[in-house]
């Protein structure tokens, strides 16, 4: 029980302090549950991050769910979790309470007007760097160029274009595979 | 109703929310801004600013913004709570099925195919927000001040590295003074 509390306050405490999310917060957790705690060993943390890097979700979430279950089972799952997303929680209903009172505010208007246009560009940023780090040729192209083209002009959802690349690739991935296996045969 | 739609949103976005925060930043735009159409693009710029600027996940941090505009505090609850939960019920799968096949060629090759296609949907969100209401002096025989932030704000987070938070901060200043 002690060691399900101990992991609450550990991710409460970074979930409260760490701005940026997800990657920003693996160094402190590392030093956390690592270094300071000796909960688990510094390969078997890392082996489970670039497992948990795939998976969907909230990474700082996804985090805390399989550090927390590494050394507690669930219920450290569940208690490393919470502590991750309760900060946020707390923080953020602050001030939604308060900016939707203001946010008609002169002065609050300006600002705003004036954040606007940077957040578009915060946002170009990384869908800029995920083209490069995709490795995007005139040959694979065509998925970035479809997907803006569906979501845009004909309002597909987001959530049907990812399902749609899962079955896609998984069916291209197990036909290629055939294909290798017969030719080596 | 709202709090089911809240609920149905949110539980997608944490099922397909394959590429980090940006990735689902732009299924959230799409789901709250375009399909139910709860919020404005301004708003939604407002928000992806102050969730930005505050510790924690920035889609943590939008669930909450957005569950708490829509629905009060227990829009914000249920958004967020949808968000995390498929995460949670997979925990079991994943440990069961992905620790043993995460070199499988079939992981592999689906994962590389879906950066692209991250990339685009990143993309469409910004473009999505690129309207007046968010360049409010576009045009052309306006000073088009928010064009030059857009623009400044990229090089420095693209190029220079500068921190987002500061750059929210500048913009914020710049806004007060020029409009």
């Amino acid at each position: 029980m002690r060691t399900v509390f101990q992991l609450f306050i550990t991710f409460f405490n970074i979930g409260a302090f760490t701005l940026g999310g997800g990657y920003a917060m693996l160094d402190m957790v590392e030093r956390a549950v690592v270094t300071k705690r000796h909960w688990i060993e510094k390969d078997e943390f890392w082996d489970m991050i670039t497992i948990v890097q795939m998976l969907p979700g909230v990474f700082a979430v996804n985090t805390a769910l399989y550090t927390g279950y590494k050394i507690k089972g669930l219920r450290g799952a569940i208690a490393a979790c919470l502590g991750a997303i309760i900060p946020s929680i707390v923080i953020i209903l602050l001030i939604a309470v308060f900016f939707l009172d203001y946010k008609d505010n002169p002065v609050i208007e300006r600002i705003f007007r004036g954040i606007r246009p940077c957040v578009v560009a915060l946002i170009l940023s990384p869908a800029i760097k995920m083209f490069i780090n995709a490795k995007v040729n005139w040959k694979t192209a065509i998925f970035p160029i479809a997907t803006v083209v569906l979501v845009y002009f004909f309002k597909v959802s987001p959530v049907y274009i990812i399902l749609a690349t899962i079955i896609g690739s998984v069916a291209f991935a197990f036909y290629s595979q055939n294909r290798l296996n017969k030719s080596k045969s | 109703m709202i709090y089911l739609q809240l609920f149905w949103a949110y539980l997608n976005i944490g099922i397909f929310g394959f590429g980090g925060g940006y990735a689902m930043l732009s299924m959230i735009q799409f789901e709250i801004v375009e399909h139910y159409q709860w919020i404005s693009a301004e708003e939604f710029a407002d928000i992806v600013a102050l969730s930005q600027m505050t510790p924690g996940p920035i889609s943590i941090n939008m669930a909450t913004f957005t569950g708490y505009t829509v629905g009060g505090f227990w829009g914000s609850l249920i958004a967020t709570a949808s968000l995390v939960l498929p995460s949670l019920l997979m925990l079991y799968f994943v440990l069961k099925m992905l620790f043993k096949h995460k070199d499988n060629y079939i992981v592999k090759s689906t994962l590389s195919l879906m950066k692209p296609v991250i990339a685009g949907l990143i993309f469409v969100a910004a473009l999505l927000m690129m309207n007046a209401g968010n360049f409010t002096d576009f045009g052309l025989h306006q000073n088009n001040i928010s064009v030059i932030i857009c623009a400044l704000t990229f090089v420095g987070v693209f190029w220079a590295k500068i921190n987002p938070i500061l750059l929210i901060i500048a913009s914020g200043i710049v806004g007060y003074l020029v409009y």
